[in-house]
C-alpha cells in the first residue's frame, strides 16, 4: 500500500472523528448553550439527564481529533495549534468547566446556580472557540519553513467571529433537536420553539459562511464554481435546501427524531462543504495532508488498530445510548 | 525567547501534575471497585454492595475532573511543544492515538452504564461494565507510559530526511522500550498504593468515630493488607526501575544521589544535603559510606561517575531532583511502615482498636498523592535537559510563542485549574467525611434514581455483624 492512500485515508478518518465529535458533542454543548432559558427544577434537570451518561464518551472524539492529527499529520498539528493558542486554551478551559459542572451541580445544592452558569459559559465559550478555530483555518494561516509565522492574535477577524457564532446557533439547534427527542410535556414544547428559530438562525449562518468562503481566496472561488466541478458542488445548496424544507415540515408535525437527524444531515453537509473548500490542504493553502502527513510506516500501524477497534467503539458507543434510550422524564427514562 | 520556554515549560508542569493526581487515583479507585462489586456478586453480602456505592460516587467526581484535565493534556504538546510535535509526533502520536483508541473509549463507553446503569441492566452486565472501565484505566497507564519512556529510553528509531523521529522498522522494540516495563510496574502499584491509603485514610477516619461501623471496619482492613502486602513490593520495583535508569540515564541518578564527583571505590549514601550545581558539591550532607554503592550496585565497592563526567551543560537541575526523590523515598517507608503496623494490630486483635493507629492511617491518607507527585518529578525533572532523553533539547522542543501569551494562559490554567479542581476536592472530602451508611444510595444526584433501585439483598445484610 503506497503511502498517498494511507494519507488519504488518514485525512478521511480524522475527517471522521471530528464529525463524529461535533454530531455528538455538539447537541451536548448546545444543551448546555441553552441551558439558562430551561426552568430552574424539572426542566433543567431533565435536560442534564438526558446527556449525563454519554458526554464523556463523545468529548472522547475530540481527544481522538487531536491525537489522531498528532499521530498522522504531526506538522499539520504542530501548525494550526499554535496559530490558534488562545483560542484552544479557551476551548479547554470552556470544556473543564463545561465537564465539571455535570458531577458538581448535583453534589452542592446551594451552590448550584453557580455550576449553572459554569456549565453554560463553559459550553459557550467552547463552542465559539471551536467556531472561530474552523474561520481561522479557513482563512489562512501564515507558515515559514514548516513552522506558524503569524503572531498571537493572528485568529481574530470579523470572519472567524461569523464563524464561532455560526457553531454556537448551530449547536444550539442539534441542542433543542435532541431535547425534542428525549423530553416531553413542557419542556418538550419549549425546545420544539427553539428549535424552529434555530434552524433559521442556523440556515442564515450556513448562507452566511457559505457566501463569504469563495471570497477568502480565489482557490475556494475555483474548487466551487469551475466547470465541470461546478455540476457536482452545485448539489450541496440544493440538498441543504431539501433538508433544510424537510427540517421544518418534520417539526410542524410534530415528529420527535427526525428533526434532530435532519438537522445533524445540515451539519454533514455544512461539513462536505468544507471538504470540498479545503481539499486537498489541510492548512489551507500552505500544507497539503502530504506535507503534513506522518512517515506511512506510523500511519500503517495506527490504521490497523483504527480498523479493528473503531467498529468495537462505535458498537459499545452504541449499546450504551441504547441502554439509555427513550424519554427521559424527571422520574426516570421509562 | 528563553522566558516564553521557561514559561512553557512552567505550564506544562503545573496542568501534567494536576492531572496525574487524577488518574493516579482513578486506576486504583476503579480496581477496588471491581473488586468490591465482585465479591459482592460472589458472597451476596451487603457491605459490599454499600461500600461499591459508597467508593462510586467518589468514583463519578474524581473521573470527571480526570477527563476535562486529560484533555487538556492532549492538545498541549501542539499549543506549547510544536517542535517536539513536529519532531517526535511520528513515534509518540501513534502511542497516544492508541491509548484513546483501546482506552479513553472503553473507559467513557462503559463509565455511563457504570454509574448510571445498575437498574437498566443486569448485575452481571454491569458488573462487566465495571470490569471494562477498570480495564480501560490500566490499558491508558499502559500506552501513555510507553509513550513517556520512549521519551526516557529512546529505542528502535531512525531520523527522515525531515529531521523527524520514525520508527526504523518494527513497533515492538518502540512500545517496550528498556524502561517501560519497568516504569509501568512502578507508576502501577503507585496507584494501587495511593488508592489504598485513602481508603484506609477514610475508613481510619470512621473507626476513630465509630469502631462498630461495619463498612468502615471493612474498607480499612482491605487497605491495610493492600499496603501491607504492596508497599514492599513497590519498594522493590523502585530499586528495579532506579538500576534501569542507572544504565541508561546514569545523570539523573547521580542527580538523584547527590553524587557530583566520581567514587572510584564505591559511593556513599547521601540521606540530607543542600545539593549546588554551581559549586558542585552537596552542602552540609549527612552520608553513609558505601551504602550508595551498595543500593545502586548490590556491591559496597563497586565503583560509580559523578556528574562531573558529564558536559555542565548536561546536568538536570539537582537540588530538585535530590530532594524530590527523598520526599518519594521516605514516604514509601512510612507506608511500609504503617503496612507493617496494621500486621501488628491483626495479630493482636486490634486492627479496629486501635486509635493511633488510626490517626497514622488517616495522616498517612494523602502520602501517595506526593510520593506520585514527587516521583514524577524525579524522572521528568532529572530528564532535563532534554525532552527526547540524548537527542532533542527541551531548549529547541517548543512552540513559536510570545511570553505573553503563555504566561496569560498559564495564569489562566492557575485560576481555572485551582477555583474548579478545588471545588472538586472539597465535594470529595465531603463525601468522604459521611460515614458508609447500610444501604447507601445510588450515585445520588439524578432524581431518576433516587427511589426503589437499591438491592433488596443489600439492605438487609448491610446491618452490623457484617465484620
Amino acid at each position: 500500500m503506497g503511502s498517498i492512500d494511507l494519507t488519504i485515508i488518514w485525512a478521511g478518518i480524522i475527517g471522521f472523528a471530528v464529525f463524529a465529535y461535533v454530531v455528538m458533542d455538539g447537541f451536548d454543548l448546545g444543551i448546555g448553550i441553552l441551558f439558562p432559558s430551561f426552568a430552574v427544577g424539572d426542566e433543567r434537570n431533565q435536560a442534564m439527564n438526558s446527556i449525563a451518561p454519554v458526554w464523556d464518551g463523545n468529548e472522547t472524539w475530540l481527544v481522538m481529533g487531536g491525537g489522531g492529527l498528532l499521530a498522522a499529520f504531526p506538522l499539520a498539528y504542530a501548525i494550526i495549534l499554535p496559530a490558534t493558542y488562545p483560542l484552544m486554551i479557551a476551548m479547554l478551559l470552556g470544556l473543564v468547566f463545561r465537564g465539571v459542572a455535570f458531577e458538581f451541580r448535583w453534589r452542592d445544592a446551594r451552590h448550584r446556580p453557580i455550576w449553572d452558569i459554569a456549565f453554560t459559559l463553559g459550553s459557550v465559550v467552547a463552542a465559539l472557540a471551536q467556531g472561530m478555530t474552523l474561520g481561522a483555518i479557513l482563512q489562512g494561516i501564515r507558515v515559514e519553513g514548516g513552522a506558524y509565522a503569524g503572531g498571537w492574535l493572528d485568529w481574530l477577524s470579523p470572519f472567524s467571529l461569523l464563524t464561532g457564532v455560526s457553531v454556537v446557533v448551530g449547536y444550539g439547534l442539534l441542542g433543542a433537536t435532541w431535547l425534542v427527542w428525549k423530553t416531553d410535556g413542557a419542556a418538550q414544547a419549549h425546545a420544539r420553539r427553539l428549535a424552529l428559530w434555530l434552524g433559521a438562525a442556523t440556515l442564515v449562518m450556513l448562507a452566511a459562511v457559505s457566501a463569504a468562503t469563495p471570497f477568502l481566496a480565489y482557490d475556494y472561488w475555483r474548487h466551487w464554481f469551475a466547470m465541470p466541478g461546478i455540476l457536482l458542488t452545485a448539489q450541496v445548496p440544493l440538498l441543504v435546501a431539501i433538508v433544510a424544507f424537510a427540517f421544518f415540515w418534520s417539526l410542524r408535525r410534530g415528529a420527535e427524531r427526525l428533526p434532530f437527524l435532519l438537522a445533524l444531515g445540515l451539519f454533514l453537509l455544512g461539513f462536505v462543504g468544507l471538504g470540498i473548500s479545503i481539499y486537498p490542504y489541510v492548512v489551507p493553502r500552505a500544507v497539503t495532508i502530504w506535507d503534513a502527513a506522518a512517515p506511512p510506516q506510523s500511519q500503517l500501524f495506527m490504521l490497523v488498530g483504527a480498523v479493528v477497534i473503531v467498529p468495537v467503539i462505535l458498537a459499545y458507543t452504541g449499546w450504551a445510548y441504547w441502554v439509555f434510550r427513550g424519554k427521559v422524564g424527571t422520574q426516570g427514562y421509562h | 525567547m528563553m522566558d516564553a520556554v521557561l514559561l512553557a515549560r512552567a505550564q506544562f508542569a503545573f496542568t501534567v501534575s494536576f492531572h496525574f493526581i487524577f488518574p493516579a487515583f482513578s486506576i486504583g479507585l476503579a480496581s477496588y471497585l471491581m473488586v468490591l462489586e465482585g465479591l459482592w456478586l460472589k458472597t451476596g453480602r451487603g457491605v459490599y454492595a454499600n461500600l461499591y456505592r459508597y467508593w462510586l460516587k467518589i468514583f463519578a467526581v474524581a473521573f470527571g475532573m480526570g477527563v476535562v484535565s486529560g484533555l487538556v493534556m492532549s492538545y498541549q504538546f501542539g499549543t506549547n511543544w510544536s517542535v517536539f510535535s513536529t519532531k517526535a509526533g511520528p513515534v509518540i502520536g501513534p502511542l497516544m492515538a492508541y491509548e484513546v483508541l483501546t482506552a479513553f473509549f472503553l473507559e467513557a463507553g462503559f463509565l455511563g452504564v457504570m454509574l448510571f446503569g445498575i437498574s437498566k441492566v443486569g448485575r452481571g452486565l454491569h458488573f462487566f461494565a465495571t470490569c471494562m472501565v477498570a480495564l480501560g484505566t490500566f490499558i491508558s497507564a499502559f500506552w501513555i507510559l510507553s509513550a513517556n519512556s520512549w521519551m526516557q529510553t529512546p529505542v528502535g528509531y531512525a531520523i527522515n530526511a525531515k529531521g523527524q523521529f520514525v520508527p526504523a522498522g518494527s513497533w515492538l522494540p518502540i512500545i517496550f522500550n528498556p524502561s517501560f516495563p519497568f516504569r509501568l510496574v512502578h507508576t502501577v502499584i503507585a496507584a494501587y498504593l495511593t488508592t489504598a491509603l485513602v481508603v484506609g485514610g477514610v475508613g481510619a477516619w470512621h473507626l476513630l468515630k465509630d469502631r462498630t461501623n461495619p463498612g468502615a471496619r471493612k474498607m480499612f482492613s482491605m487497605a491495610m493488607w493492600m499496603a501491607a502486602l504492596v508497599a514492599p513490593i513497590q519498594i522493590l520495583a523502585g530499586d528495579a526501575h532506579g538500576l534501569n535508569t542507572l544504565e541508561h540515564q546514569p545523570a539523573k541518578v547521580l542527580a538523584m544521589e547527590g553524587d557530583y564527583h566520581p567514587s572510584p571505590d564505591g559511593a556513599p549514601l547521601i540521606l540530607f544535603g543542600l545539593p549546588s550545581n554551581a559549586e558542585a558539591r552537596v552542602r552540609y550532607e549527612v552520608a553513609i559510606p558505601k551504602m550508595g554503592s551498595l543500593i545502586l550496585k548490590h556491591d559496597l565497592n563497586a565503583p560509580l561517575p559523578g556528574l562531573t563526567d558529564f558536559p555542565r551543560a548536561k546536568w538536570p537541575p539537582t537540588p530538585i531532583v535530590f530532594w524530590s526523590f527523598r520526599i518519594m523515598v521516605a514516604l514509601g517507608l512510612a507506608m511500609l511502615g504503617l503496612g507493617l503496623w496494621s500486621l501488628l494490630a491483626r495479630a493482636r486483635r486490634r486492627l479496629y482498636d486501635w486509635p493511633w493507629l488510626h490517626r497514622a492511617a488517616v495522616a498517612m491518607g494523602p502520602a501517595g498523592f506526593v510520593a506520585v507527585i514527587a516521583g514524577w518529578m524525579t524522572t521528568e525533572v532529572g530528564r532535563q535537559p532534554y525532552t527526547v532523553y540524548g537527542l532533542l533539547e527541551t531548549a529547541h522542543s517548543h512552540s513559536p510563542l510570545a511570553a505573553p501569551a503563555v504566561a496569560a494562559s498559564l495564569l489562566a490554567f492557575v485560576l481555572v485549574y485551582f477555583f474548579a479542581f478545588g471545588a472538586g476536592t472539597m465535594y470529595l472530602l465531603r463525601l468522604m467525611a459521611k460515614p458508609p451508611e447500610p444501604g447507601e444510595a445510588e450515585p445520588p444526584h439524578v432524581p431518576q434514581r433516587a427511589a426503589g433501585i437499591t438491592p433488596a439483598p443489600a439492605v438487609g445484610d448491610a446491618i452490623p455483624g457484617a465484620e
